[in-house]
C-alpha cells in the first residue's frame, strides 16, 4: 500500500511528527518541574525530574520483571485444555 | 418516601427476576429497577434502620449509612447504564442474572447485621455464575464452575467466621471488627476472597473474560468492590491489609503485561486497582478511607468503560487476542476515543476520575511517612498507564493493521460509554459532587501546580517507557501460570489418585476382612463351644455373642474413663 493512501495517523512522516511533538512535551513537564515546589517528604522528591526518570525507570524494570517472571509463568494456550475461541462477529 | 420497608436491593433481585416475562417488560425493568432503587436510596431518611426481629436476633435489612450510600449509588447506577450497553444484544438470562447480581451486591452495602450480609454476598455468587453461564460456550461454562468454587469456598470462610463472631460476642451487627480472634480473620479471609487477594487472585482474570460482551462488563463491577466495602466497614486500618494491597497492584501489572487477550489485560488490572483501594483502608487515615472509596465510585466507571470498548470490538470482530487485533481505531474511531479516555482516567490523568481519587491514597502514605509503600505507589502510578492506559488501546486499536475494518459498535453501546466517559472527565474537573457523598469531610484540593507536574512527569515518562521497550512487549500466544494451577492442573490428578488408591485399600480391605472372617468361622466350629446351644442356631447365637462384645467393650470404655 502506498505511504499516502493509509490513515494520515499511519504514515511514516507523520509518526515522526509525533515523536518529535511527543519529546517536546516531556521536555516542557521537566522544565516545569523546576518552577513549582514539591512538598518534600522523603528528601527526593524536589530532585532534577524526579517523577519523570523515577516514572521512566520503575517503568522499564516493570517490563523487565515481568519479561524474567514470563519465562517460568508462560504456557502454551491449550495448557488447561483447549485454547479459547473466537466467538461471532456482529457486522450488522 | 420516608418508610423503607424492603431493602432496595431485594426490590432489584426480585424485579429482575420479572424479566423473563416478556421483551417489553424485560426493557422497562433494565431502565426502571436502577432508577427507582436511586430514588429509595437517597429519599430514605439519614441514618434510617430498619429491624426484624429473627430467631433472637435483631436483624437489619436496611442501615443507610454515608459508605452505604455511596457504595448502593455507583452499584445503581452501573446497573442502569450496563443495561443500556447490554440491553439489545444480551439474552434475557443474561440481563436477569446481572440484575440480581446487582440488586445483591447493593443489598450488601446497605445491611446491617451479618446474617442479611451474608444472604445477598451468596445470592451475588450465584447470579454472578449465571452471567458468566449465559456466554453459552463450553469455556465459560467450565470457568464459571471454577469461579463459583472459589466463592463458596470464600461463602464458607465467612459463614464459619460470623457464626464463631456471633458465638464469641453475641453481636450480630455488622460493624468495624477489632481482628482478635479467629473467627474475625475468618470474616476478613472470606471478604478478602471476594477482593481478589492473593493466593486466590486468579478468578478474576480465569473468568470474567468468558462472559459475553455486555456480562463481563457487569462482573468487572460489583463482587470485588463489594468486597472494598466490606474491608472500608468491617477493616479499616487493619495494617495486614497494606502488604496484601501493594502485593495486588504489582500482580496486576505484571500479569497484565504478559498477557494477550484484551479483556485478560483488564481484569487483571482490577486486581490492581482493588489494589490501591484494599491498600487504602489498610492506611486507615480518614483520607485514605475517603481515597479507597472514592476509589471504587471511580473505577467502576472507568473500568465499566474499558469493558465496554473492548465489548464493543469483541461483538465487532469477535476476536480477543491483541494478537488478532489492532488498527481499529480507523473504522470504529468513537469506540476508541472513549475506550482512550477509560484508559486515562484508570491511569489517574490530570482532569480526569482517577486524579483526584487514586491521589488521596498516595498522600496519606506521604502524610504518615511511610516511605516504602509510597514510593511503591507512585511506581505502580506509572505502571498503571504501562499495562492499562497505553497497553490496551495501543494493542487494540491502533499497533498494526489487522485488515480488519468492522463497524463502529451498535448506538446503544455506544450510549453506554458517552454516559461513562462523561462521568470520568466530569467527575475529574469537577469532584464536589463525589467528595460531598464521601464517608468523611475532603480535606485535600487535587489541583495544585506541583502536582499536575508530578503526575504529568510520571505518565508520560512511563508512556515513554512503554514505546522504548515496544519490542519486548510483542503479544504472544500464550497464557500465564497463576495459583489456579493448583486446581485446575495438580488437584483433579491427585484427586484421581487419592481416589483410586482408597478404592484399592477399601476394596483391599473388605477382601481381607470377608477372608478372616470365614478363617474365624472355620475355627470356630471345630472348637467344643460351637457345640454348646449358645453357638449351634446361628442368628440367636451371633448376637448373643456380639452383645457379650459391646458389654465388654463397654466395661472396659467405663474402667479406662
Amino acid at each position: 500500500m502506498n505511504d499516502l493512501d493509509k490513515h494520515w495517523l499511519l504514515r511514516k512522516n507523520n509518526i515522526r511528527k509525533l515523536w518529535i511533538v511527543f519529546i517536546a512535551i516531556l521536555a516542557i513537564t521537566v522544565i516545569a518541574g523546576l518552577f513549582v515546589h514539591q512538598h518534600v517528604y522523603f528528601g527526593i522528591e524536589d530532585s532534577f525530574g524526579f517523577y519523570a526518570w523515577y516514572g521512566f525507570i520503575t517503568c522499564i524494570g516493570m517490563v523487565i520483571l515481568a519479561k524474567l517472571l514470563g519465562i517460568f509463568l508462560k504456557r502454551s494456550e491449550d495448557y488447561y485444555g483447549p485454547a479459547a475461541k473466537d466467538s461471532e462477529s456482529h457486522y450488522d | 418516601m420516608t418508610e423503607l420497608l424492603l431493602p432496595p436491593g431485594l426490590l432489584l433481585v426480585l424485579g429482575a427476576l420479572l424479566m423473563p416475562l416478556g421483551l417489553k417488560i424485560r426493557n422497562a425493568l433494565v431502565f426502571g429497577l436502577p432508577v427507582l432503587c436511586l430514588v429509595l436510596i437517597w429519599s430514605a431518611p439519614a441514618d434510617y434502620v430498619l429491624t426484624f426481629p429473627f430467631l433472637g436476633f435483631e436483624l437489619e435489612p436496611i442501615r443507610i449509612t454515608t459508605t452505604g450510600q455511596l457504595f448502593a449509588t455507583i452499584f445503581s447506577l452501573m446497573a442502569l447504564v450496563g443495561g443500556i450497553f447490554a440491553y439489545k444484544q444480551a439474552s434475557t438470562l443474561e440481563l436477569t442474572a446481572a440484575f440480581v447480581y446487582a440488586g445483591s451486591a447493593i443489598g450488601v452495602t446497605l445491611s446491617g447485621d451479618l446474617f442479611t450480609l451474608f444472604i445477598f454476598w451468596e445470592i451475588m455468587a450465584i447470579g454472578s455464575t449465571l452471567v458468566i453461564w449465559a456466554a453459552k460456550h463450553d469455556g465459560a461454562y467450565r470457568a464459571s464452575i471454577r469461579y463459583l468454587l472459589v466463592h463458596l469456598f470464600g461463602g464458607i470462610l465467612l459463614m464459619i467466621g460470623i457464626a464463631g463472631h456471633v458465638v464469641d460476642t453475641g453481636s450480630i451487627r455488622f460493624e468495624a471488627l477489632t481482628l482478635d480472634s479467629i473467627a474475625q480473620y475468618l470474616i476478613l479471609a472470606g471478604f478478602l476472597v471476594n477482593a481478589g487477594a492473593p493466593p486466590l487472585s486468579a478468578w478474576i482474570a480465569d473468568a470474567y473474560p468468558e462472559a459475553s460482551p455486555s456480562g463481563s462488563v457487569f462482573l468487572s463491577a460489583f463482587t470485588t468492590k463489594t468486597a472494598v466495602f466490606t474491608l472500608l466497614v468491617a477493616f479499616p486500618g487493619t495494617w495486614l491489609l497494606i502488604p496484601i494491597g501493594i502485593y495486588m497492584i504489582f500482580y496486576g501489572i505484571i500479569y497484565a503485561l504478559l498477557e494477550n487477550d484484551m479483556r485478560r489485560i483488564l481484569a487483571y488490572s482490577i486486581v490492581n486497582q482493588v489494589g490501591f483501594m484494599v491498600t487504602g483502608i489498610g492506611l486507615g487515615t480518614e483520607m485514605a478511607l475517603n481515597g479507597a472509596a472514592a476509589h471504587a465510585f471511580a473505577h467502576i466507571i472507568y473500568k465499566a468503560l474499558l469493558l465496554m470498548s473492548a465489548g464493543a470490538v469483541l461483538y465487532r470482530t469477535g476476536k480477543r487476542r491483541c494478537t488478532d487485533l489492532g488498527g481499529l481505531f480507523q473504522t470504529m474511531p468513537w469506540t476508541a476515543l472513549l475506550g482512550i479516555i477509560g484508559a486515562l482516567a484508570i491511569s489517574s490523568f490530570p482532569f480526569t476520575s482517577g486524579f483526584v481519587t487514586k491521589s488521596m491514597i498516595a498522600q496519606s502514605a506521604a502524610d504518615q511517612h511511610l516511605a516504602i509503600i509510597w514510593f511503591a505507589l507512585a511506581a505502580a502510578s506509572a505502571g498503571v498507564f504501562l499495562h492499562a492506559g497505553i497497553k490496551f488501546p495501543w494493542f487494540v486499536f491502533f499497533q498494526k493493521d489487522s485488515g480488519m475494518r468492522p463497524p463502529e459498535a451498535p448506538p446503544n453501546m455506544l450510549v453506554a460509554m458517552v454516559l461513562f466517559a462523561f462521568l470520568c472527565i466530569g467527575l475529574g474537573v469537577y469532584p464536589d459532587p463525589l467528595y460531598a457523598i464521601l464517608p468523611f469531610e475532603v480535606t485535600y484540593e487535587a489541583y495544585t501546580a506541583a502536582h499536575l507536574v508530578a503526575y504529568f512527569q510520571l505518565l508520560l515518562f512511563a508512556g515513554l517507557a512503554f514505546f522504548v521497550m515496544l519490542p519486548m512487549m510483542k503479544r504472544t500466544l500464550t497464557i500465564s501460570l497463576d495459583f489456579d494451577w493448583f486446581y485446575r492442573k495438580l488437584l483433579p490428578p491427585a484427586g484421581r489418585f487419592a481416589y483410586n488408591l482408597m478404592q484399592t485399600a477399601s476394596s483391599g480391605f473388605t477382601r481381607t476382612a470377608i477372608s478372616s472372617w470365614q478363617v474365624f468361622q472355620t475355627a470356630f466350629r471345630t472348637t467344643r463351644i460351637s457345640e454348646y446351644h449358645l453357638a449351634s442356631s446361628w442368628p440367636t447365637g451371633s448376637m448373643v455373642l456380639w452383645i457379650g462384645v459391646i458389654l465388654g467393650g463397654y466395661l472396659i470404655m467405663n474402667a479406662w474413663f
